[in-house]
């Protein structure tokens, strides 16, 4: 009997013979388009000072992976997304070697030692930027008013000072992406939209710095909401909690898990910034929660279907 | 009335080009390759020789463990040659070659039973073994043994005609074109499983079929159709019970039955009742040929045996750029490198498509996004096993529940890092097996 079996005219590869049209550099550009609020807010308040350093972070961002990989400039968009939350995470104005050392640092430190994308446990922006801030931390909050563009404080050094509306537009000093909360949600409402993120973790870090910045003061306890939206509003918490802790890589893929990890970078966030010597809690409340993840993944593995309790 | 359905799951394209399509009886092949081994469980012995004139009808393979299905001649004819012939599932079981004399002489023992009433649970589960009958769902499982009654009856048989997989659409025709064998059928298996209650569970998007169908039942209100909603594998047995029965699971390790439930396919059910009206056993075949990659969608009435290359030519012959050829549905059906295969009794579809659909992607690492987790109709997580899988980290597979695993492919196709889920999925069942069996 002739058997034509070996005759490779057609293609055999395993099933399922149809994928959906997702990848993962489309989710990148997702991401991408996400931030352009807050990248056109940021260039309308600080102008040049915002322009410079987002452009800086990303292409050294791109740069560095290019020259790790070799895979295009492009390549899967990874690094052109952390590049970008960088620079929204920097103050306005900073300068130049700055703005490399982070990229640098974020690329090879957030993710290549790890073994590249998907692999790393940090979420490599916020890597950068703990570089940074380790290594030149009055640089990294001297911040500008939009007002003068003059040297001003962040609205966290006199929690309550600044008006809710103010932060909620933006025009207050800050880093470039974390002043305006409406340019963060108008991004994440399209991540939401596209299914990339999902309200888990965002309702848990928001929820539960809501409540604690709502109970809690320096002192000891008392009541005041105004407070609690305060905290949400101001510093970077809706940058973190809308785009940084949201990163799929390094958070968790469980349902609970997420919700888990949200609160927990909540209520770090808080602690930090209420009895911490740093102002701000987002990046290193985010970057504990990040080591956490495997953990937290594990703990709340999903009951399996038809599984039966022993 | 709501619409039914499970947690998890995917909507792949919907394409079903073939749908309007009716059942067209294919021109009789010359030479029909039949394997003996047909269906799950224990390959038939040939009972003839080369050089043997058999008829159609005739039973020309058979064995005497119980969970096996005999194998008859689709043609009459001379048999030419009996050899091992590469199957796409890896195996090479023995097939009986029989050239047609053209003529379609039934076997004399091909004849009509006794009409329903009559007959016995036993009966009726005697016809359906000697006609070879198996699930046409995909699994092929002998049906005779899942008509056994348990102990104090079934509370409920559930027809599969959901037909989830893009492209298929023979189910669905199949229950447009014969509701009224459908019925008959489902009667009878009701009666081998002293089932008392019968749900035929159709997707809304075959309203023609659901009507048809509720027309069949007439006023019998025990059987009943279940609207369910359009998803993605909606047609997988387990799924189908969590959807009919109202979110009932079936426990890891258990059989439907033991929570009282059995299921089958509605086109199963359509070929018990040929069997008990006129005696023929299954061999012939209801396949949708569809894809961009051939001239002509349509829906064929087949001879078990028919090589690939016949029913193509039937259909216009593949266009230039055909560079894929599926048996089954795209979502769970086997790639095979050539058309020079035979249609086997379960076979539900044969796909080709184009060489822009076939490209094989780049895979990129895991970025964790947690589609395959949510989509997962058996909860459990695709990523992690799949990531074990690719490290030959089996331990790891089996912590995360990787025999739980369904094989839908739900996973694979939502994965933006286009990773083979499921083929590392199955190297580590694989693998899991092979060490314990050692």
């Amino acid at each position: 009997m002739e058997n034509l079996a070996v005759e490779k005219r057609f293609v055999v590869s395993s099933s399922p013979h149809v994928r959906s049209p997702e990848t993962v550099q489309k989710i990148m550009i997702d991401v991408l388009i996400s931030l352009v609020p807050a990248v056109v807010v940021a260039a309308v308040f600080f102008r040049e000072q915002a322009i410079i350093p987002i452009v800086i972070c990303l292409v050294a961002a791109m740069a560095t992976e290019f020259l790790l990989v070799r895979k295009g400039i492009f390549s899967d968009g990874s690094a052109a997304v952390t590049g970008v939350l960088l620079a929204l995470t920097l103050p306005p104005g900073s300068a130049w070697w700055m703005c490399v050392i982070g990229a640098v640092s974020a690329i090879i430190l957030g993710k290549y030692v790890f073994g590249g994308l998907g692999s790393n446990i940090f979420n490599p922006a916020l890597v950068g930027r703990a570089v940074l801030l380790a290594s030149w931390g009055g640089r990294m909050t001297d911040w500008l008013s939009p007002v003068d563009l003059k040297s001003a404080a962040t609205p966290l050094a006199e929690p309550g000072q600044a008006a809710l509306v103010d932060l909620f537009t933006g025009n207050v000093a800050g880093s470039l992406g974390e002043t305006s909360a409406i340019a963060l949600l108008i991004g994440a409402a399209y991540l939401l939209y596209k299914g990339h993120i999902n309200w888990r973790i965002p309702g848990g870090y928001i929820g539960s710095a809501l409540i604690m910045g709502t109970l809690l003061t320096a002192g000891g306890f008392g009541f005041d909401i105004n407070m609690g939206l305060f905290h949400v509003l101001a510093g970077g918490l809706l940058l973190g909690a809308l785009f940084m802790a949201t990163d799929m890589v390094t958070s968790p893929v469980t349902p609970n898990g997420q919700l888990i990890f949200g609160i927990g970078c909540g209520v770090l966030t808080m602690l930090i910034r209420i009895y911490g010597n740093f102002p701000e809690g987002v990046t290193f409340a985010i970057l504990i929660m990040n080591a956490l993840t495997p953990i937290i993944d594990n703990a709340t593995r999903p009951r399996f279907y038809g599984e039966v309790k022993k | 009335m709501t619409t039914k359905t499970f947690k998890g799951g995917t909507h792949p394209p919907h394409d079903k080009p073939a749908a309007s399509k009716p059942i067209v009886t294919a021109t009789a092949p010359s030479r029909v390759v039949i394997p003996l081994s047909q269906h799950s469980g224990a390959p038939c012995e040939p009972l003839v020789k080369v050089g043997d004139e058999v008829k159609m009808g005739q039973k020309i393979g058979d064995v005497k463990a119980f969970i096996s299905a005999p194998v008859h001649s689709s043609v009459s004819g001379k048999v030419v040659e009996i050899a091992p012939y590469f199957n796409p599932g890896g195996s090479s079981p023995m097939c009986v070659v029989i050239e047609s004399d053209g003529k379609d002489i039934w076997a004399e023992d091909v004849k009509p039973n006794k009409p329903l009433e009559e007959l016995t649970g036993e009966e009726i589960i005697k016809i359906t073994k000697e006609a070879g009958i198996v699930g046409l769902g995909g699994a092929a499982f002998p049906t005779h043994v899942k008509l056994i009654p348990p102990e104090g009856g079934l509370e409920a048989l559930i027809l599969n005609g959901a037909e989830c997989e893009p492209y298929l659409t023979c189910d669905h025709r199949l229950m447009v074109e014969r509701a009224e064998d459908l019925i008959y059928g489902t009667k009878a298996m009701m009666k081998a499983l002293q089932a008392r209650k019968c749900y035929i569970g159709i997707e809304v998007n075959k309203p023609d079929a659901i009507a048809v169908v509720r027309e069949a039942i007439g006023g019998d209100s025990s059987i009943e159709v279940v609207e369910l909603e359009v998803k993605y594998p909606q047609g997988s047995g387990k799924q189908l019970v969590t959807a009919v029965m109202n979110g009932m699971e079936v426990p890891s390790g258990k059989r439907s039955t033991d929570v009282g439930v059995q299921v089958s396919n509605t086109g199963t059910a359509i070929v018990i009742a040929d069997a008990i009206k006129t005696g023929r056993p299954l061999i012939d075949t209801v396949i949708t040929v569809a894809g961009s990659g051939v001239n002509e969608n349509a829906n064929l009435l087949v001879r078990v045996g028919t090589i690939f290359t016949e029913i193509v030519e039937q259909c216009g012959g593949v266009k230039d750029n055909a560079a894929k050829i599926i048996m089954g549905g795209p979502m769970m059906g086997g790639a095979v490198p050539s058309l020079d295969f035979p249609i086997c009794k379960a076979t539900s579809g044969v796909l080709i498509l184009t060489k822009e659909e076939s490209v094989i992607h780049e895979i990129l690492p895991c970025i964790k996004c947690g589609r395959c987790v949510n989509v997962c109709p058996a909860f459990i997580m695709p990523n992690f096993i799949s990531n074990a899988g690719e490290q030959n980290n089996y331990a790891a597979a089996k912590k995360f529940n990787v025999d739980e695993c369904i094989e839908c492919g739900s996973c694979a196709f939502v994965c933006p890092a286009k990773r083979p889920i499921v083929q590392w999925i199955r190297l580590c069942k694989a693998e899991i097996r092979a060490m314990s069996s050692k």
